[in-house]
């Protein structure tokens, strides 16, 4: 498949020109396009105690889904997402578990057969559009890069295909565009230019480090919706990173909340929004105006700040900033963490004290079809 | 582009200003005046009263001072003393052999700095980065005549590789043309020529180009440590590009901008009179003569070489930030 047929804008599903996938779910399978199994990632500073960053994360993606990984700043998703495409610094950087992409193991693997993937099978998009462009590079020898590089086109094939790219991520005037610099678009434009180079080579898997956070709320809807067409509709997998709520509910199938580096809720979009079991899922969700509470009535923000989290091995890291929290959420006994468990289908939770709803597990089948 | 260049221009007009009153006002506050600075302790009232008629000394400030600023406009600083011949004739036979000087320093400087920076930095908290940290701090603090001195007397005196003195053998007969020696020898086909005035360059160039070779090795490995941890490094890494398209692309390109600051402003202090340098290889470029004039009370050549060589300061400066608006395209856009 290539990124000529996509379907082009707007146009409504199914009339997708031949050859390439076809919209939504049809296409989904259920073999993961990447597996992370047990990941950690530990950083570890001469003299100094290390940290782990990311503590024993699993989850998958297939062709097509969307997940989220959402939580506070700070909880590890985009090291996780770092890890993933191989990008962390190798000094000072200790990396456990495991990451599938097509069965094949990417944690300790050559650095040229990451090359080989990264940008060509799997790519991502960055949070902040302006510094991860480089200044001093026209957009459109940026864009041409990545098809030199694993596409094998001259530099006559890779410039008319930047403009397509362009024109496709809905960037006006493409030809005049490809010779400007960074400074000279606006920050939609150059949201849209990094995911026109992140879509290049039509990749399986795409991961969106938190690609909205940069942007105004308008701009933010039209990346959204580009990406959703452009990525969901095409059978991409996509992993969304990101604290906001909004773009789950816009976007995600199925999603991760993590905490101080860990999975502490999984769920389906709508189960987790009507049903949110973790008291943390909870406390994000009631931290959202909504329009539809009364005037005067105040928002209901987490006490304390991820600063707070103490370490999973005395328990549950978010205990010290729980309502829910009772003694047995705090364990004495070292090692003994809050385990992820179990919590109905298609849900996990790691919680002794969950939140309760009254018709719990009554709406887990409808809310399978998340989209 | 045009536009950028015709206001720096424009902005060089108030500088030169400034500058020619200055350079006016100090020969005035000498003690005595210019004619006793001229004539000596002793000189008698006469004499001085003469003096002073002769140059217009006796004529209002202002009066004074735009005679001085139209005559410096058509670069007519008056005759030498010691020379007997216009210090602007002067000045273009000896400024050739400073220009010489320079490039030859700076393309040590920089032949040797940034490939050294770089390395060091790639190799960040090796024995090679140390020792370029540790060696560019020694190239700065040790003291310029010094180290002319020390090469002079171990590669020139002692081991006899190199010449360590003036810009040609006085036995070489070379026809000048342009006063720049290599390329005299060059333009000329007087082969040898040529080559004797390289090989009189190259320890005045090494002991010159010392310390910026170190301010470009320690900003060249400062950049490049930041550069790598940019975003954009990031994100050319996440599309999978060969580590050499990295690094020529994404990295040395952007790390090269404050060493391209570094090495333009380096060449215009060069280029103003390396005194020390040239009086220890007895290199006849403009920081010799500048020294002779002081040692001479040669006013009229002090004035004159202060004057052109800022304005040569000056214009280096702004090809740094004509070529920096070349490298940087957010730079053009101001």
């Amino acid at each position: 498949m290539t990124i000529e047929s996509l379907p082009p804008g707007s146009s409504p599903p199914g009339s997708s020109p031949p050859g390439s996938w076809p919209d939504g779910d049809a296409h989904r399978t259920d073999v993961p396009v990447l597996e992370v199994d047990d990941l950690t990632v530990t950083f570890t500073r001469r003299g100094e105690q290390a940290t782990r960053a990311v503590d024993g994360i699993s989850f998958s993606v297939t062709p097509g889904e969307t997940i989220g990984l959402v939580g506070e700043s700070g909880c590890g998703k985009s090291v996780t997402s770092l890890a993933v495409m191989g990008l962390l610094p190798r000094r000072g950087v200790r990396i456990g578990g495991s990451v599938r992409f097509d069965g094949q193991e990417l944690v300790g693997a050559d650095q040229r057969r990451l090359r080989a993937l990264r940008g060509a099978d799997m790519a991502m998009v960055f949070q902040d559009p302006l510094s991860s462009l480089n200044p001093v590079v026209p957009i459109g020898t940026q864009v041409t890069e990545v098809l030199l590089e694993h596409r094998g086109m001259s530099r006559r094939e890779a410039a008319d295909e930047a403009t397509r790219l362009l024109d496709r991520v809905g960037i006006p005037d493409p030809t005049r565009r490809l010779k400007e610099y960074p400074h000279q678009l606006s920050g939609g434009m150059r949201q849209r230019a990094l995911i026109a180079m992140a879509l290049a080579c039509s990749p399986r898997l795409l991961i969106a480090d938190e690609p909205t956070t940069a942007l105004d709320v308008t701009i933010q809807a039209q990346i959204l919706e580009l990406l959703r067409e452009l990525v969901v509709d095409s059978g991409t997998a996509l992993v969304m990173i990101t604290h906001d709520l909004g773009v789950v509910a816009g976007l995600c199938d199925r999603v991760h909340v993590m905490y101080a580096g860990k999975i502490i809720e999984t769920a389906d979009r709508h189960e987790l929004f009507a049903r949110p079991r973790q008291p943390y899922t909870g406390g994000l969700l009631a931290s959202v105006p909504r329009l539809d509470a009364g005037r005067g009535v105040p928002l209901t923000p987490i006490r304390g700040s991820a600063r707070d989290a103490i370490p999973w091995a005395e328990g549950c890291a978010f205990a010290p900033r729980c309502d829910n929290a009772q003694d047995d959420c705090l364990t004495e006994v070292a090692g003994s963490t809050v385990p992820l468990e179990y919590d109905g289908p298609g849900r996990e939770l790691r919680c002794r004290h969950p939140l309760e709803h009254p018709s719990v597990g009554a709406g887990a089948t409808a809310a399978g079809a998340a989209r | 582009m045009l536009r950028f260049i015709v206001r720096r221009l424009l902005q060089l007009i108030p500088i030169l200003l400034g500058l020619s009153v200055l350079l006016f006002a100090w020969l005035r506050a000498l003690p005595g005046g210019p004619a006793r600075a001229a004539l000596g302790e002793r000189a008698t009232p006469e004499a001085i009263a003469r003096y002073n008629e002769l140059f217009g000394l006796d004529q209002p400030i202002w009066v004074q001072y735009l005679r001085f600023l139209g005559r410096a406009l058509t670069l007519d600083f008056g005759s030498s003393t010691q020379y007997g011949r216009p210090v602007t004739e002067v000045f273009l036979e000896r400024f050739p052999g400073t220009i010489e000087l320079t490039v030859f320093a700076m393309v040590f400087a920089v032949g040797v700095g940034i490939p050294l920076g770089y390395l060091a930095a790639r190799r960040y908290g090796s024995f090679l980065d140390s020792a370029s940290v540790v060696g560019s701090l020694i190239g700065v603090a040790i003291p310029v005549f010094f180290l002319a001195y020390l090469f002079r007397l171990l590669f020139a005196v002692e081991l006899g590789w190199l010449p360590g003195s003036g810009r040609q053998d006085v036995r070489i007969d070379a026809t000048r043309v342009t006063n720049f020696y290599v390329l005299d020898g060059l333009l000329t086909g007087e082969w040898d020529a040529a080559w004797d005035a390289v090989l009189h360059l190259i320890l005045p160039a090494i002991a010159l180009g010392t310390i910026p070779l170190a301010i470009i090795v320690r900003i060249t490995r400062a950049s490049v440590l930041d550069v790598v941890n940019e975003d954009y490094v990031r994100t050319a890494n996440a599309k999978g590009l060969a580590t050499s398209t990295v690094r020529r692309r994404h990295v040395i390109r952007n790390a090269l901008l404050p060493v391209s600051t570094t090495i333009g402003l380096q060449t215009g202090l060069l280029l103003s009179g390396a005194v020390l340098t040239e009086t220890v290889f007895a290199f006849g470029g403009v920081g010799l003569t500048l020294r002779d004039a002081i040692t001479y009370r040669d006013f009229a050549v002090l004035q004159g070489f202060i004057l052109m060589l800022a304005v040569v300061y000056v214009l280096v400066n702004l090809l740094v930030d004509i070529s920096y608006g070349l490298l940087d395209p957010r730079v053009r856009a101001r």
